[in-house]
């Protein structure tokens, strides 16, 4: 791949308002996920990975704690003389400015940064889902069928199929049909949000999106459609590998807990296909003498003293003694003070269980979440209150 | 804060014995306590403490160096002002490699003659600590000494190789011997020189044109009288690691909670180079127990009292006891490991059982399968 064959746009905008607490002051994109990773890092490793080093990443909601994380794109191996990863806010021009109106308008408001690299293809990717693809195949598959755009797709049960984009295709894989979140759907081939474009059919599309009106200046109900009622060549790639939107809590929980089976869908011990992220860069973790450690995933700095049972702890993770963490996710930093509880739980960046207390239980419908930097205190010292 | 101090960490004859664990690799690139290896202590202690530029004096096997320290990036010395400089061997011919490391510094003069700070701490590789060289730099300059001396109360010098020193009243050095002297003292220094730069310079020279060529033993000692040569006193915790004995114990001392945070984190981070491992896994059925596991391992044995590096598979029925284990290092099925060193990517195959004894403990060499 030449260097500017295809760059790739990457929407980090996303709010993630089902996240509650856990995005109240961060993107979608940065929330934790794995033990060590921030969302993101999973669609930046597989640009470098498939080898596309010029990464536009569109940011817009709380961006701070994403900027930070995302610096010049070292971790990624992003910080290139040529190319590399640029963070693109909305900008204020001679006219003034205007916040991204939706997907298509980001893109739209960073013509001018694509067109700086003379690319011939666009991929469009979100910085919101977790998977691992080699975006080079489905390059090529663009390419030998001379498409003018590629959606990559996957099989969704039946019973989600309403929640997605939802493709009908021909035998050799043209869409001829396309449906936003159907009520009826007629196929269960669901929209990945991951497009390569003909830059060329991309612009103009852009274009004629933008003068129209009204339009919500999304790629999904707007772009897609309307290239498809002009006759454009689009085509569906088929992608048969774990992916996972995780938008809502339940989800977020259920996609630590994926890596915690036998034997992962996901797989990030896989050397050739290596997860980068900002590296903690603290001491290998200390389990004491009365820990008990089961079916779980633990990162580097932490310190276990109680019991860890099909959980996900983040770097610098604090467990006291005769604690129970079961069925949780403990994100970095987070304290469970001595003989705490925590069973299907979220228990967010920083945030302190204290002595005692006890988050969620085994038999609640719902995922407990204790947000980012909360105490959670007993009423009475542990002495006085009942013994858990 | 910048401190008006630039490092030398000098890699040249540095005392050791550690056997197979440097056959192929200097004494300052040895893995130790689960990711790092032993230059990050003090190189991570120079940048935490302001030090913005450290030259490091490799001698010998130094590609896992080179490897190790890449631009610096990890320690936020690639720097277009100051940074790190690995300053390789600088020989005319063969004979060179066994001269002292006074000829390296001379050869090296421009090196420092370019550089505008104003002192110099020259250190070695092997002392794991985490040391604040602005504090040692502040009572340098309060006592208004020539030579400042990092020292520390030491009972366990049966271990490590170090030098013994003997203060006077005040904390000045008076007598100061090499590890097989028979000196009586509990103090030893922590081969940790700090001085202005062009005494530095000065007793290079000098030093040289009288035919002696070692920096501690010929520039320093001879003239305990005549400089004011005196003692920093550390109280953090100190490993003096060049010797197996004391490279297994220093390991081992780290399952303390308390040695972990003091060595780690106080008082600043240590870094070391990045590997992107991901978290380490612990299947159904794994018994980890007092231990230090860094990333990246899957652990579906037994795990007590041991220090695991990054990548360590640990299969069903294997058992690790008081054992260092380190990267991508692989405990086949039923394996039974006590008190033993793995080195890198070493394999035990299924069944096979392999003992040591704490005080000498079995060593596996690199990429062995056993």
């Amino acid at each position: 791949m030449s260097r500017n064959e295809c760059i790739a746009m990457l929407l980090a905008g996303g709010e993630g308002r089902r996240l509650g607490v856990l995005t109240k002051d961060l993107a979608k994109p940065a929330v934790h996920f794995g033990g060590k990773y921030r969302i993101i890092d999973f669609t930046l490793s597989n640009c470098v990975n498939s080898g596309i080093e010029t990464v536009g990443v569109l940011t817009q909601y709380q961006p701070l704690v994403l900027n930070q994380y995302l610096g010049i794109g070292s971790p990624w191996g992003l910080d290139r003389r040529e190319g590399g990863m640029h963070v693109l806010p909305p900008y204020v021009r001679q006219k003034g400015g205007v916040w991204y109106k939706g997907t298509a308008n980001a893109i739209y408001q960073n013509i001018g940064f694509i067109e700086r690299y003379e690319p011939e293809y666009v991929l469009i990717i979100s910085g919101d889902h977790i998977y691992k693809m080699d975006y080079s195949l489905m390059l090529e598959q663009h390419k030998r069928n001379h498409a003018d755009a590629t959606i990559a797709v996957i099989t969704v049960p039946w019973a989600d199929a309403s929640r997605f984009g939802i493709l009908s295709v021909d035998e050799e894989g043209r869409v001829v049909e396309f449906a936003e979140k159907p009520k009826q759907p007629k196929s269960n081939l669901a929209s990945m949000g991951v497009y390569i474009f003909s830059w060329r059919v991309l612009k103009e599309a852009l274009i004629a999106d933008e003068a129209t009106s009204p339009s919500s200046h999304d790629f999904g109900k707007d772009i897609i459609p309307k290239l498809l009622a002009d006759q454009s060549r689009l085509y569906s790639y088929r992608f048969d590998g774990y992916w996972k939107d995780v938008g809502t809590i339940e989800s977020l929980w259920e996609a630590n807990m994926d890596l915690l089976e036998e034997e992962p869908s996901l797989d990030l011990y896989d050397r050739d296909w290596r997860i980068y992220s900002v590296n903690p860069n603290r001491p290998a973790q200390y389990l004491s003498p009365e820990a008990t450690v089961l079916s779980s995933m633990i990162n580097e700095g932490s310190v276990v003293e109680g019991h860890v049972n099909r959980s996900v702890l983040f770097h610098g993770v604090k467990v006291g003694e005769g604690s129970v963490i079961e069925d949780s996710v403990i994100m970095p930093g987070a304290i469970i003070g001595r003989g705490a509880k925590v069973v299907r739980a979220i228990v967010g960046e920083g945030a302190v269980v204290g002595e005692g207390c006890q988050v969620g239980s085994a038999a609640s419908e719902e995922i407990a979440v204790v947000g980012s930097g909360d105490v959670v205190k007993l009423e009475k010292p542990l002495e006085e209150a009942n013994p858990i | 804060m910048k401190l008006p101090l630039m490092g030398v960490i000098n890699l040249i004859h540095e005392t050791e014995e550690m056997g197979s664990l440097t056959a192929s690799r200097c004494l300052a690139t040895v893995p130790f306590a689960g990711r790092y290896r032993l230059i990050d202590f003090v190189l991570s202690s120079m940048v935490n403490s302001g030090v913005p530029r450290v030259a490091v004096f490799a001698h010998t096997k130094f590609r896992s160096l080179m490897d190790h320290l890449g631009s610096g990036g990890n320690w936020d010395l690639h720097r277009k002002q100051n940074g790190l400089f690995v300053l390789p061997p600088s020989m005319e011919d063969m004979t060179d490699f066994g001269k002292g490391d006074l000829y390296q510094f001379y050869r090296n003069r421009d090196y420092f003659a370019r550089s505008g700070l104003e002192y110099v701490v020259v250190a070695r590789s092997h002392m794991a600590c985490n040391v604040d060289f602005a504090a040692i730099l502040d009572q340098h300059r309060e006592k208004g000494s020539d030579i400042t001396v990092v020292c520390k109360k030491w009972p366990h010098a049966q271990t490590g190789l170090t030098r013994k020193v003997k203060l006077d009243a005040g904390g000045r050095v008076v007598e100061m011997q090499d590890h097989f002297g028979r000196l009586a003292s509990d103090l030893v220094s922590m081969e940790m020189y700090i001085m202005r730069k062009d005494l530095l310079m000065d007793l290079v020279e000098t030093s040289l044109a009288q035919g002696k060529d070692h920096l501690v033993r010929h520039a320093i000692v001879p003239r305990l009288s005549e400089l004011n040569v005196d003692a920093y006193m550390h109280d953090g915790y100190l490993g003096v690691v060049n010797t197996i004995p004391s490279y297994y114990r220093h390991n081992m001392e780290l399952l303390n909670p308390d040695v972990w945070n003091e060595l780690f984190f106080r008082p600043g981070p240590i870094f070391t180079k990045v590997k992107d491992e991901p978290p380490t896994r612990y299947r159904s059925g794994s018994q980890a127990i007092h231990s230090l596991v860094a990333n990246g391992c899957e652990i579906e044995g037994t795990v007590e009292n041991s220090i695991l590096f990054r990548g360590v598979k640990v299969r069903k029925g294997a058992v690790v006891r008081n054992s260092i284990v380190m990267q991508n290092g692989i405990i086949g099925e039923n394996g039974r490991l006590e008190n033993c060193i793995l080195d890198k990517e070493v394999e035990i195959r299924p069944q096979q059982q392999l003992r040591g004894t704490s005080e000498m403990p079995f060593m596996a060499l690199k990429r062995n399968v056993i």
